[in-house]
């Protein structure tokens, strides 16, 4: 009982989402409203990809042009902070930096920060340095978040290497550096693999900067341009539904496909819900 | 590891780290971060409080930018405005969170049993958990459309409601669905915190209770509750932190916070504020009050989470 009520809860608000997409305009705007559908088609997985689908025409669907700024944002934002945050993440774990507990305090305080805290010197200082409207604000300012993410997660992977696998390295000749890039780091490459997905999903959930850093589709990102769409007075909704949807389906198969590291990641806490 | 470990590598192949003492090794690796940190998060936080004392607004620039000490701040504070913003943002975190821990608390219980396709139980939580928030947004947008909308569609033909209502349109009803909306994304990630806390939990407790002839509310009363109250607290921290700060799923729901302000949250004042009527120095003053509110919750939160920290 508790388990149907668990998974109708879970999965039917999805499950019409999903149905709303595959219908006829017909079938969606009937009224009174029917529970069935009663026309299918694809036309709106096609419709979304056409020029001009997405509000203006700039000879490209927008949504496209939205999309192609996700992925480059998210990319770029989680290989950037994992390079660093993995450097400073293992000099928290292993080396004698001092203050470091304060330090890494600080690090998972400025990561729980929400955006509003920093956005409004950040959109001055973007503005001064001509970078608003630009796929690399939007790194930068999405680095407020995931960098410290890394640091945070990755220092905790870190300190469970045993120690003393890097300690024989060393006495094999190995510099501290070199222990840290041949033993340490091969070691915590699923942890790496999970916070890179964490990472991946959160920056390409991320609105709010998007929605303040961006103006034309050199960057918005795509949750920017679906909510520029619902704005709209007539609104299509096959088309915003479908493309709801498709923005959604790279983080769901990801974490589908990854389902062990996010349960284990999210049950850790400590990630930004 | 292409090479045993015991076999020493060959002289000259010692990387150039080697020259560096352990201090100088570990600041260097620590800089690239500090110094980004400092960029976006440390110059900003300190910015944003300087320029919280100065009146400036960007829509009438040649008002100067007076020097006004604290007065942004005791300005926000004998704003009625502002006050009902304060509480609308109480109002949805402490729905939003109580809610989800409800659920959250029967799932994990729920989940935390042995059945047939439990782990395609837990697996259909991946779904409302990956969904993008926005799309979220378009989700609810679309079943609580009061002409088309699949929710006034049933309550209508279980005779629930007379007419078709627009939930998004009435000050009462809007937040209570936006909650219900935040709500049905968030609970797994509250579900997935408290049955790992669960899992720790011996059978042989319940076991014992049954024994004692305990009733299955007695058992999560007596058994459950109070071995799961410190993962119960960090979780709650934990959300509450991420719904103070709730906006994306309001800003696709009802585009200004209305109606009637009935769902403008404290972040939602704060971007108006800011980016509507371009009052930068009050916005900024706004801003540090949340991120006080916010260091106030983590702390709250860190404090939680030490014995973990420690260990």
């Amino acid at each position: 009982m508790l388990l149907a009520v668990y998974l109708a809860f879970t999965l039917l608000p999805i499950g019409w989402l999903f149905l709303s997409t595959i219908q006829t305009q017909a079938s969606l705007l009937t009224v009174p409203p029917r529970l069935i559908p009663t026309g299918f088609t694809l036309r709106n997985y096609i419709d979304i990809f056409a020029p001009a689908a997405f509000g203006e025409n700039t000879g490209q669907s927008t949504f496209v042009l939205a999309l192609r700024n996700s992925v480059l944002v998210s990319l770029g934002t989680t290989i950037i902070s994992l390079l660093f945050g993995t450097l400073a993440a293992y000099a928290f774990a292993r080396l004698n930096v001092p203050h470091k507990r304060t330090l890494l305090l600080i690090v998972l305080a400025s990561q729980l920060l929400p955006a509003i805290s920093v956005i409004i010197p950040l959109f001055r200082m973007f503005r001064g340095a001509h970078l608003l409207d630009t796929l690399a604000a939007l790194i930068l300012a999405y680095s407020t978040f995931s960098l410290p993410f890394v640091v945070w997660i990755m220092a905790g992977y870190f300190q469970s290497v045993p120690r003393e696998l890097e300690e024989a390295a060393r006495l094999d000749g190995a510099s501290r550096f070199g222990a840290f890039i041949r033993i340490a780091l091969p070691l915590v490459a699923p942890g790496l693999g999970a916070t890179a997905l964490f990472t991946l999903l959160n920056a390409w959930d991320e609105f709010f900067f998007a929605l303040i850093f961006t103006s034309t589709y050199a960057a918005k990102t795509a949750p920017v341009a679906l909510a520029e769409f619902i704005g709209r007075h007539s609104v299509n909704w096959g088309l915003l539904v479908t493309g709801g949807f498709i923005a959604s389906l790279p983080p769901l198969v990801l974490s589908l496909v990854f389902y062990r590291y996010i349960v284990s990641g999210l049950a850790a806490g400590g990630i930004k819900g | 590891m292409d090479r045993p470990l015991s076999s020493p590598l060959p002289p000259g192949k010692r990387s150039p780290g080697a020259e560096f003492s352990e201090l100088t090794l570990g600041l260097l690796m620590l800089a690239p971060t500090a110094l980004v940190l400092l960029l976006v998060v440390g110059y900003p936080l300190v910015s944003s409080f300087w320029l919280s004392l100065f009146r400036v607004n960007l829509a009438n620039p040649e008002q100067g930018q007076p020097f006004v000490g604290l007065g942004n701040y005791l300005h926000a504070l004998a704003q009625p405005d502002f006050w009902y913003s304060i509480q609308r943002t109480v109002y949805f975190t402490i729905g939003s969170v109580g809610l989800e821990l409800v659920l959250g608390l029967l799932f994990a219980v729920l989940l935390n049993e042995r059945f047939r396709g439990n782990l395609g139980a837990r697996v259909a939580m991946i779904f409302p958990w990956a969904l993008l928030t926005v799309s979220n947004g378009v989700l609810w947008a679309w079943m609580l459309n009061p002409t088309y909308g699949v929710i006034n569609t049933l309550l209508l033909r279980l005779g629930v409601l007379g007419a078709p209502k627009a939930w998004l349109s009435d000050t009462f009803w809007t937040m209570n669905v936006i909650i219900l909306a935040d709500v049905w994304k968030t609970v797994p990630n509250m579900t997935l915190l408290l049955l790992a806390g669960l899992q720790p939990i011996p059978h042989e407790l319940y076991e014992a209770a049954e024994v004692d002839g305990a009733s299955r509310w007695q058992k999560f009363q007596q058994v459950t509750v109070p071995l799961l109250r410190p993962v119960i607290l960090v979780a709650v921290a934990l959300r509450t932190i991420g719904a103070f700060r709730v906006f994306d799923i309001i800003y696709v729901l009802t585009g200004n916070g209305g109606p009637a302000n009935s769902t403008k949250v404290i972040s939602f004042y704060n971007y108006d504020q800011a980016f509507h009527y371009l009052y930068f120095g009050y916005g900024a003053a706004i801003s540090w009050l949340i991120t006080a509110c916010m260091l106030l919750l983590i702390i709250i939160y860190l404090r939680l989470l030490r014995p973990d920290i420690e260990s």
